[in-house]
Parts: C-alpha cells; sequence; structure tokens
C-alpha cells in the first residue's frame, strides 16, 4: 500500500509533469487563459492518460519491442479521439477554447513518457495510480497556472470578478507572452519554496 | 497572390508557431542551448514540417473526405508523421552522410514536435488550398527557427550572467521568452 501511495503522490510535487520535468508544456502554455479552460484540459489529459496507461499495460507483453513507440502512439491516437468526440458532443464551449489542442494531446510527450517509462514496465494496478497521480499532477499546475493568469490578467476567477468593476487588470498575463512569463515565476517560486524545506 | 503573401507574413511574425500558436515548446526549451543544434533542429523541422502538411492534405482530401471518415483525422496524422519521419531518416542516412550526422538526431524526436501535428491540423481547419497549406508549412517553419535561434543566441549570453538561484536555467528561460513574445506582439495588426 506503501508503494502505491508513493506513487500517487509524486506526481504532485517531487516529479510533477509540468514544473519539475517540463513536459507537455504547448498545452499548459496555451490554453491557460482561463481556470476553467486549464481544468478542461488537465481532465482531459488525464482521461487520457489513463486510458493508455492501461491499455498498454495489459498489451505489453503482446506487442514486440521494435513496434513499440507507433504502438503506443496509436493507442494514445484512439482515446485522443474519443475524448475529442466526447467534448464536441457535451460541451462545444470547452471545444471552441480548446481547439486544436485537443488533438494534439497525441503528442503531449507527458503521456508517451509514461507509457515508455512507466506503464510498459508495471502491472495494471501501478498503471492506474501512477495515471491517476500524474494526471492531477498535470491538472494542478494546469490549474495553477491558469488561475494565476486569470486573476491578473481578467480580474477573474472561474469567471467570477474579484477585484471592482473599474479596477484595471494587468492584461498582459491573459495575452501570450503572461504565459511564458506566469509559468517562469511559478517554477522559480517553487523552486525557493524548495530550498527553503531543503534548508532546515 | 496577395493572399499567399498574407499567409507568409502571418505565419513568420504574427502568429509565429511558438510564440503565438505555442507549439513545439518542448524542442524550442530542450534544444536551444547551444546555436548550432538548435539550426540543426530547425532544418530537420522545415524539412519535415513541409512534406507532412503536403502528404496530410492529399490523404485528408482524397481518402478520409471521401469515405466522410474525418473523424480519423488525428490517428491518421500521426502514423503519417512517424513513418514519414522514419523514412527521411533512412533515406537521409543512404543519400548523404553529412546531412545525416548533423540533422540524425534530431529526427526521432520531431515524431512527438506538436508544431508538425499542429501545423498539419491548422492548415485543414483553415480550409487552405493545397498551394498555401505547403507555402504555410514551409514558412510556419521558418518562423520556428527564427524564434529558436534567436532564443539560442540570447540562451548562450544568459549562461554568463548573474541571475538570482531559483531563476537559474528553465524559468529564466520563461522569462526571456515572454519578454521576446512581447516583441513578436508588436506584428499583431500587420494581417487582418
Amino acid at each position: 500500500m506503501n508503494e502505491a501511495l508513493n506513487i500517487l503522490t509524486r506526481g504532485f510535487v517531487k516529479e510533477n509533469p509540468v514544473t519539475k520535468m517540463l513536459l507537455g508544456l504547448c498545452p499548459v502554455l496555451a490554453v491557460t487563459t482561463s481556470a476553467i479552460n486549464g481544468l478542461g484540459m488537465g481532465l482531459a489529459t488525464t482521461f487520457v492518460l489513463l486510458g493508455s496507461n492501461m491499455v498498454i499495460s495489459l498489451a505489453s507483453k503482446a506487442i514486440p519491442s521494435t513496434v513499440r513507440i507507433p504502438s503506443f502512439i496509436l493507442v494514445i491516437a484512439t482515446f485522443v479521439t474519443i475524448v475529442d468526440l466526447l467534448i464536441k458532443a457535451y460541451s462545444p464551449e470547452l471545444n471552441q477554447a480548446l481547439g486544436i489542442f485537443i488533438p494534439l494531446i497525441v503528442v503531449n510527450c507527458m503521456i508517451l513518457g509514461r507509457a515508455e517509462a512507466f506503464a510498459s514496465r508495471n502491472g495494471i494496478w501501478y498503471s492506474f495510480i501512477d495515471a491517476i497521480g500524474m494526471g492531477l499532477g498535470f491538472t494542478f499546475a494546469l490549474l495553477l497556472l491558469s488561475a494565476f493568469r486569470e486573476v491578473l490578467g481578467s480580474g477573474t476567477i472561474f469567471n467570477i470578478p474579484i477585484v471592482g468593476e473599474d479596477a484595471s487588470t494587468i492584461l498582459v498575463f491573459a495575452l501570450p507572452p503572461g504565459a511564458f512569463a506566469g509559468l517562469g515565476l511559478i517554477i522559480a517560486g517553487l523552486n525557493s519554496l524548495e530550498k527553503k524545506q531543503g534548508g532546515k | 497572390m496577395t493572399e499567399i503573401l498574407l499567409v507568409i507574413v502571418s505565419a513568420i511574425f504574427v502568429n509565429n508557431v511558438v510564440f503565438a500558436r505555442f507549439l513545439g515548446i518542448c524542442p524550442y526549451l530542450g534544444v536551444s542551448r547551444k546555436l548550432d543544434t538548435a539550426i540543426g533542429m530547425g532544418l530537420a523541422v522545415t524539412f519535415v514540417m513541409t512534406i507532412a502538411t503536403a502528404i496530410g492534405y492529399v490523404l485528408y482530401h482524397g481518402v478520409l473526405v471521401p469515405f466522410n471518415i474525418e473523424f480519423m483525422q488525428t490517428v491518421m496524422f500521426i502514423l503519417v508523421i512517424a513513418s514519414l519521419v522514419q523514412l527521411v531518416e533512412i533515406i537521409l542516412k543512404k543519400v548523404s552522410k553529412s546531412l545525416y550526422n548533423s540533422l540524425g538526431i534530431f529526427l526521432p524526436l520531431i515524431t512527438t514536435n506538436c508544431a508538425i501535428l499542429g501545423v498539419a491540423l491548422i492548415s485543414i481547419q483553415e480550409e487552405y488550398s493545397f498551394v498555401t497549406s505547403v507555402v504555410f508549412a514551409f514558412f510556419s517553419a521558418l518562423g520556428f527557427i527564427l524564434a529558436i535561434v534567436m532564443f539560442a543566441g540570447i540562451r548562450e549570453k544568459l549562461d554568463e550572467a548573474d541571475i538570482p538561484r531559483p531563476f537559474k536555467n528553465v524559468p529564466i528561460g520563461f522569462i526571456s521568452a515572454a519578454i521576446l513574445s512581447l516583441a513578436f506582439m508588436g506584428f499583431s495588426g500587420l494581417v487582418k
């Protein structure tokens, strides 16, 4: 049980796919203009990761190692197509906001990375937990950045205004440069927090 | 003619793949430590992106649309890109050893470069004609080269700068990218 707990929690801080391993950054930067988009993207990616991790951990013994990577990509692409169609059917607004970044989940290196580094070498139970941990870690990072950008850039959080009507906001955080700057500041902040904890 | 010109300016400056569309961030950060590797990666991307978009266009309009299975586009494009990368690797190895030696190590990385898939998908989404798609792909790749080469130049300088501890390496890279991106926003409005 301890092992499972360890796998589950490491995706959050210690091996966070975004802030620590710098994987899957394109959607992180592109869709984090509002907290809702960040959350939606995070959950869609988690779903794909969950599906691909479980299928790959079951099928890895049957796949010859020479065609390993193409097979993994095919499995991932299948789940991405499912998510794409689901979002199109149930939430047209989210589909509009995330745009081509939904089909682009397929080339999110975090998912292929987990398939190669973890799911193909472990049983289905651990792969399931790993997918949950990493997926939520990814979602957490997206949520952090998108909340940061939404509050500073538009003065709202989850579309609820938190500053007065006439307060001016820092528009640049809602625009592309704000994505780069925001992520840079967040990673630097986490770095210095970690330093402090390590020093004690 | 004007339409092609607009696509070119938009692809390089206004909607730059890295700074405005956020595609290809992983190689942008990963291989921009040295100027010459940045150029190598840029050339490999140009090569694959142009061919992948052309083949993708033909297959999408020649196979997926007639059979009414457009929802398979993600699967199809990723297969095209993966096999194309393998093919390019094999051909380069046979035809030009020197080109293979300089681009070879970047080719496997390109399969998971979202700029390739992204540009191919955008040109379908925008309903570009075949010629426009190819021009768009080629000049988007040039935009990528511009971005990654500028960034590599900055990073080589940053190595010698005195940077606060928590900002070392990656965070300062993001901050510089933000400033570059801010500069590129000056181009917006150039093309409607």
